[in-house]
């Protein structure tokens, strides 16, 4: 028998736990224990924002400045030479962070906050409001997105809180489907009810109970929403009815010089330039589904999917 | 091996397993030795996190996940199982080492039929042949008292009972005749009621085909009826090792002895005319589905009542219908004479605050991302409208209440035990400063000692603070110890209703006396009394397997 006590305690059932590791150190730790390709995505990540915040500091023309040369080659003025109205392509790319990223980011959030919240909405009081919320739900999803997003755009007009709201409105729907399953596992738990016979409103429930607890996959699912948001905003100004002129951004910048990709026999330089604007949206998403797989593999009962 | 030794088929000798948490290995089995007999029954006790279940695998020369086995040596019949290859362990399980898993609704395999995954073993390791093996599982059913043996096997698991997929799970053990079965906690999550069939049978199959056991658990009566000799484990070492009736007369160490003494709390029952609650006539239901069948209740003022039955006699529905949330279809709730009203959504918040609960699983009932000063403040903060640094004062004094310090006022559930846990839950209940507070099977999911812990603490906050319990369980031994009042149920309806004295002293009505007589005594020759009583019952068929 070793030392152990002998008599009961319940102070002593469990040992003194460790002081708890801050947030910051827990970071730390995992951030060491990162593989090479969420390193790479957050790395790039952080370029990417990097330009879009300073972006006036670095780009060295204006957003929308005309210069007198209309398809200039690349120079040493003009890195990547200009557009078909003499905008320095360089500097459109530059402003065309700022102005994808920040609708994106803009839209993807508006999503979660309408999506998550009628979802826990439905999951925690379940019944005929789950009914209504969910089957309309089902009714929007019907449609395919992109057409549905075209035609809304085509009605209310192409402006940038329109675009934000509808892109938002249909995505919403898969913010929706998720959070409602995931919360679906935590509101049959105790504490749940626990708080519901403390006579605790929805907000707190869902705030305090439930959110914490369904944290991960969220976060996961929000950088591939961005992703996704992001692609259809860049696909609908590709399609001309997205982000309107003069603001500069990637999906539109394709669409502008795509005709130039068939000078690439007489001018390489020339050809590549279209590929610029799609190489920086591939390359975001590649980043950020990098960073979500990490983080799905780190929190549990996802990672078998993946 | 000196020829003394030939009948000797398990020899475990210094044991050291190790375990991985908080990202650095730990010993939790720490040089333990066991040997066991052909034919002979060990079993091992001990509170949970004692090392029983480890040491149960390692007999098997398995570790299971994040543990791993770091020193010692395990001979099986002659062969080292440390030393072993995985496809030759693979040989011997199965085949002449089998394993009867806690819960067996979670150990077979839904989308099978029992009698294919009763001779997979047998077959994989071509011990029979299909028709051979399905002919001697039938024989199995049968020497484990199933009813219908021929056919019972070609349903599948979610179409038997409990009790009767725990014993499939033993004839699964059984088919492949092996030489030693592990079982873990076999009847833990049965009734008592049923727990009595299941017993009788794994007594009597492992002694009908001379089978070696470890028999692990954590409730001395049972280990009393099932073990040749006990050995008590803590922190992973061993405390005593003797022969069943020598360690149940007569324990050295310290710590055993303070097992044995658990059961010995008694109160005398008292009562009184002021009755706090009161549940009139109440019929309920879920969705079409009959729970309860005008069912009066009532709590004396300061009091406890026990409500006990097992499980599907609308316990903890009852405790639903107080609470709120499920109205019921007929009847009423009285509060201190007020009647409730029925729906959740339609109490004050001052009646909410009157009545407390406290849940079986602490586990659940706590939010895993709240620390315990979120967990009790925030009732304080919710009914009583304390602020900032007299909320922390207040969770302060309710931890100290419940025998715990400000040392646990940052810790999250996941770094407490269990009866910590049970603990924590029990000041949350409290910070609401409740009149009454139902407690459903709150110390089930406990070890003994842990349990007496509880129990004392409730005790003491009865006297203390002049509470009501509904206390729901199915453990008599928890009933004599702590009620003033015990209402029997069973199957939606009261079947008895009184004084704890007169409850549990004769003449009983039948099912009372069923429930009574298959709890486990101390007495290793209880079991084959029970089982002969139980034979003449008629009763015993419907209940047990119901």
């Amino acid at each position: 028998m070793s030392d152990s006590p002998q008599t009961y305690s319940a102070k002593d059932e469990v040992g003194q736990v460790r002081a708890r590791r801050t947030r910051w150190q827990r970071a730390k730790i995992e951030l060491k224990k990162a593989p090479l390709t969420a390193w790479f995505g957050m790395i790039v990540i952080s370029i990417y924002v990097f330009i879009a915040v300073f972006a006036p500091l670095l780009a060295p023309f204006g957003e929308a400045e005309v210069t007198p040369v209309p398809y200039a080659p690349w120079s040493s003025e003009h890195v990547f030479g200009t557009d078909q109205i003499g905008r320095d392509i360089l500097s459109r790319l530059i402003y065309g962070a700022r102005n994808t990223m920040g609708i994106a980011f803009l839209t993807t959030c508006l999503a979660f906050i309408v999506g998550g919240g009628l979802a826990l909405t439905a999951a925690i009081t379940r019944g005929f409001v789950d009914q209504i919320i969910s089957r309309a739900v089902d009714v929007l999803m019907a449609i395919p997105p992109l057409i549905f997003a075209l035609m809304l755009l085509s009605i209310f007009g192409s402006s940038i809180p329109s675009l934000i709201i509808i892109i938002a409105l249909l995505d919403s729907t898969r913010v929706f489907r998720l959070t409602r399953a995931v919360a679906m596992n935590v509101v049959v738990m105790e504490y749940v009810e626990a708080a519901k016979l403390r006579g605790e409103k929805l907000g707190w429930v869902m705030r305090r109970e439930i959110l914490p607890n369904i944290l991960p996959p969220l976060v996961a699912e929000f950088g591939l929403r961005f992703s996704f948001v992001f692609l259809t905003i860049a696909a609908l100004s590709f399609l001309g009815v997205g982000i309107q002129p003069p603001t500069a951004d990637w999906g539109s910048m394709v669409r502008d010089n795509a005709s130039l990709i068939q000078f690439a026999q007489y001018d390489f330089k020339a050809g590549i330039t279209p590929l610029l604007p799609a190489s920086a949206i591939a390359l975001l998403t590649i980043a950020v589904n990098f960073v979500v797989d990490w983080f799905l593999m780190k929190t549990s009962g996802l990672r078998d999917e993946f | 091996m000196s020829s003394d030794d030939s009948d000797i088929l398990l020899n475990m000798k210094d044991i050291v397993i190790d375990g991985f948490s908080d990202e650095q290995w730990h010993e939790i089995i720490k040089g333990v030795s066991l040997t066991l007999k052909r034919g002979e029954v060990l079993g091992l006790i001990g509170e949970s996190g004692a090392g029983k279940s480890t040491l149960g695998l390692a007999a098997m020369g398995f570790a299971r996940p994040g543990c791993r086995l770091t020193s010692g040596e395990i001979w099986f019949d002659g062969q080292d199982l440390m030393t072993l290859s995985e496809a030759e362990k693979h040989e011997l399980h199965g085949a002449r080492i089998a394993y009867v898993a806690q819960s067996a609704a979670a150990a077979f395999n839904p989308a099978h039929r029992l009698i294919d995954q009763t001779i997979e073993a047998s077959l994989m390791h071509g011990v029979k042949s299909a028709a051979e093996a399905t002919e001697d599982a039938k024989a199995l059913y049968g020497a484990m008292d199933l009813p219908d043996p021929n056919n019972i096997g070609f349903r599948y698991p979610h179409q038997v009972s409990g009790g009767q997929l725990q014993r499939a799970m033993t004839a699964m053990a059984m088919s492949a005749r092996p030489d030693l079965i592990i079982f873990d906690e076999p009847t833990t999550a049965l009734d008592v009621t049923t727990q009595v069939n299941v017993l009788a049978a794994m007594r009597e199959a492992v002694d009908r085909f001379n089978t070696a056991a470890l028999y692990i658990t954590h409730d001395l009566a049972v280990v009393a009826q099932m073990a040749d000799r006990i050995k008590v484990l803590r922190y992973g070492e061993e405390v005593e090792e003797a022969e069943t009736q020598e360690m149940l007369s007569n324990p050295k160490e310290a710590y055993t002895k303070s097992l044995w003494a658990v059961r010995s709390i008694e109160k005398p029952a008292e009562t009184n005319e002021d009755h706090v609650l009161r549940i009139e006539n109440v019929t309920a239901a879920y969705g079409s589905v009959p729970i309860l069948h005008d069912v009066s209740i009532s709590v004396p003022r300061g009091k406890t009542v026990a409500i006990v039955g097992e499980s599907g006699s609308g316990k903890s529905t009852a405790a639903r219908v107080i609470t709120g949330l499920l109205p019921p279809r007929k009847g009423r709730v009285l509060f201190n004479g007020e009647p409730l009203p029925n729906e959740l959504a339609g109490r004050t918040k001052d009646q909410l605050q009157r009545i407390q609960m406290i849940y079986q699983s602490a586990d659940t009932a706590m939010n895993p991302r709240h620390t315990v000063r979120e967990i009790i403040g925030r009732p304080v903060e919710f009914y009583l409208g304390l602020r900032g640094r007299a909320v922390d004062e207040r969770v302060m004094e309710l931890l100290q209440q419940i025998e715990l310090d400000e040392s646990f006022l940052d810790r999250l559930p996941s770094e407490l035990s269990g009866g910590q846990k049970q603990r924590i839950c029990i000041a949350r209940a409290l910070a609401a400063e409740p009149e009454v507070i139902i407690c459903d099977e709150v110390t089930s999911a406990l070890d003994q000692v842990v349990q007496e812990g509880i129990l004392k603490l409730l005790m003491r906050l009865q006297s203390e603070l002049g509470l009501s319990y509904i206390f729901i369980t199915h453990d008599i031994a928890t009933v004599q110890a702590i009620s003033d009042e015990i209402v029997v149920m069973w199957m939606g309806k009261v079947v008895e209703q009184g004084l704890k004295d007169q409850i549990m002293s004769p003449p009983h009505p039948e099912y009372t006396e069923l429930l009574l007589s298959s709890v486990p005594t101390m007495d290793p020759g209880w079991l084959q009394g029970a089982v002969a009583a139980r034979k003449e019952m008629s009763i015993a068929d419907q209940t047990g397997e119901a």
